[in-house]
């Protein structure tokens, strides 16, 4: 850009600046602003959040609602299954893609076109919740930990993504040359392009890891005993089933006192479960722009 | 498909895993079983993905045939007798039918429709940012609603539009006004759907405009500022016609979707007040089979779903192509 350094901005330039940047403090308000209140209502006294007082930091501090959330064993239990369910079918899913993913980047492989076309198929037809609700009963796994890791661990969108990766990061010659020297196919997926991907294998683990963090409506459908209930599951108990919050905090005096606890137990668990994730991705954030675009260009 | 003859069959020789047959190995194409030997590792490799989706997706094909008959349990997808199009006549029939396919098309052309163009005005926003830090710092909030689940975000509109202790409402209270049932407005159900969507989802598309923008001719901006364009004529007359072609295509893509809006948050959302607004043709589904067991009658609501879902898929494809000269299949 440096030809055009001896332009000087004109006044609309200017004005312009002024009202983009204007706009951009705007966006960034509205976006932060819901997270912030839901952390600090989560420390304040309730009278305080209710009556409108607490706005841009937390009043009369209290930790009520993160000891009421400690003692839930629920949400602990939501908590240890999310964790299993979720890196169960991370690896089970990032190792069936980035493995289906390779084999369908290489050129040598006969019957990789109709193999691809067997997968996209299912990205425009499925046979619906109900016929797939009846193989998953037909397997036993309804009701199972088994169905939470093993269902929905294969997605072929990112199949299409490690693909694109594999085709621009792992060149033909790059196989060709170690398959000459003698280099098998498994050894040369483990020993060269494995190390040569990990940006990919970060993105797809991701991909799925996430996806199990915040999925709920899996478990809705397949899981009948709370035992075995994902985080998301027993969120929905707290945040939108309110009933149930109140009716186990039966402890607790009186129906306001009931009633402002809930409250802050709803703000505190928001916090809870959604931090893992926020925390996470400021550091993945430069995978998952990568894995948007690669997608990008072949969608 | 096969580039290199003579080093397949140099590099086939050497995995020693076909030595037993030399004389396939000398010619120059080789036959379709050398050929398929010699990467067998390979299929190795697609083998579980393969199982997955026949158990998981082809598999459910295969059941779907119970749309067309009366499913009972005990006498399994083949045995239970055929009914015709019994069940989607019953559909067509329902009371529900209309309701179903109105707020489906309307909460899903709403959210395609206002969800459109703001990741396109935010994208172009950062792009003009003044500092490097201010655009990676702006790209960092707005992706990150995106991490949040729908149980979180629900659970905070909950919260926050609650009509004695919501947020939202102590605002519309300090400006002398009176306080809002937001959640409890039957008509108020589709815009908090809808822009509690954009908030969490706008960064996050904006993603691919913005690498677009950054990838697009710098020499049409150079040109541009020496013949003394200012910023908004620049993006009027190039960044914007640059955007265009994506956008088609994302727009395609989320029409292609119009019938197939998620199940999750709409179901979160619902209560006896805004039920007839928010009851879509997944929720019914979801109810109706799996609460109810109607195995038979939802899975031909599933089909029709599907088919009606390809059927714009395909049509709004041809159009693009047509008018855009993009297309995705």
């Amino acid at each position: 850009m440096k030809h055009v350094k001896f332009t000087t901005q004109t006044r609309t330039d200017i004005v312009f600046d002024v009202l983009n940047h204007l706009f951009l403090a705007i966006v960034i308000l509205i976006i932060l602003y819901p997270l912030y209140f839901v952390v600090i209502a989560s420390f304040s006294n309730p009278d305080y959040v209710n009556a409108g007082l607490v706005t841009v930091v937390p009043r009369d501090v209290t930790l009520l609602g993160y000891q009421l959330i400690f003692a839930d064993a629920r949400i602990w239990t939501g908590y240890g299954n999310t964790i299993i369910y979720a890196a169960g079918l991370g690896l089970l899913g990032s190792a069936m893609t980035l493995l289906a993913a390779f084999a369908l980047s290489r050129r040598d492989l006969p019957g990789r076109t109709g193999i691809m076309v067997f997968f996209v198929i299912t990205m425009y037809f499925q046979g619906g919740l109900i016929p797939t609700y009846l193989v998953i009963r037909t397997l036993g796994l309804v009701n199972t930990r088994a169905v939470m890791v093993l269902f929905n661990s294969f997605v072929v969108f990112y199949v299409i993504i490690a693909r694109t990766f594999y085709e621009h990061t792992i060149p033909e010659e790059l196989y060709d040359a170690a398959r000459i020297d003698g280099c098998s196919i498994a050894g040369f997926y483990f020993r060269i392009a494995l190390p040569l991907s990990k940006a990919i294998v970060a993105v797809i683990l991701l991909y799925y890891v996430i996806m199990e963090w915040n999925s709920f409506f899996k478990g809705l459908v397949y899981l009948r005993e709370p035992k075995y209930y994902p985080l998301q599951l027993v969120l929905r108990e707290i945040l939108v089933q309110s009933e149930q919050v109140e009716a186990d905090m039966a402890d607790l005096s009186s129906i306001a006192d009931r009633d402002r606890a809930a409250d802050l137990v709803r703000y505190g668990v928001i916090f809870v479960a959604s931090v893992p994730m926020l925390v996470l991705y400021p550091f993945l954030q430069r995978y998952f722009v990568q894995g948007v675009m690669i997608g990008a260009i072949k969608g | 498909m096969f580039r290199f003859g003579s080093s397949g069959a140099k590099q086939a020789g050497a995995s020693g895993s076909i030595s037993g047959v030399p004389t396939a190995l000398r010619r120059n194409r080789k036959s379709l079983t050398a050929r398929v030997w010699a990467v067998s590792p390979l299929y190795l490799f697609l083998l579980p993905a393969v199982l997955y989706v026949v158990v998981f997706n082809y598999w459910p094909m295969y059941g779907l045939q119970i749309a067309f008959k009366d499913f009972r349990s005990g006498l399994g997808i083949l045995g239970s007798p055929w009914v015709g199009l019994t069940h989607f006549d019953r559909f067509f029939r329902s009371y529900m039918f209309p309701v179903l396919i109105r707020n489906t098309l309307l909460l899903s052309g709403y959210q395609i429709l206002a969800g459109f163009p703001i990741p396109i005005i935010l994208s172009i926003a950062i792009h003009y940012a003044a500092r490097s830090g201010l655009r990676r710092f702006t790209q960092t909030v707005t992706y990150a609603p995106y991490f949040i689940s729908q149980v979180v975000l629900v659970g905070m509109l909950l919260l926050m539009l609650s009509p004695r202790t919501g947020v939202v409402n102590v605002f519309v209270r300090a400006l002398g006004g009176t306080p809002v049932f937001f959640m409890g407005k039957e008509g108020l159900f589709r815009h908090i759907y809808v822009w509690s969507g954009i908030w969490q989802n706008s960064g996050w598309a904006s993603i691919i405009y913005l690498a677009v923008l950054s990838n697009s001719d710098p020499d049409l901006h150079e040109a541009a500022i020496i013949d003394g364009a200012t910023k908004p004529q620049r993006i009027r007359h190039i960044d914007i016609p640059v955007l265009i072609p994506t956008a088609v295509i994302l727009l395609v893509m989320n029409t292609g979707q119009l019938l197939a809006i998620g199940f999750e948050k709409a179901y979160l959302m619902q209560n006896d007040i805004n039920i007839m607004s928010s009851e879509i043709i997944a929720t019914y589904v979801y109810k109706l089979g799996i609460l109810n067991a109607q195995f038979s009658y939802t899975s031909a609501i599933g089909l029709f779903n599907n088919v009606i879902n390809f059927a714009l898929l395909l049509g709004v494809n041809s159009l693009a192509r047509r008018f855009a000269k993009t297309g995705i299949i």
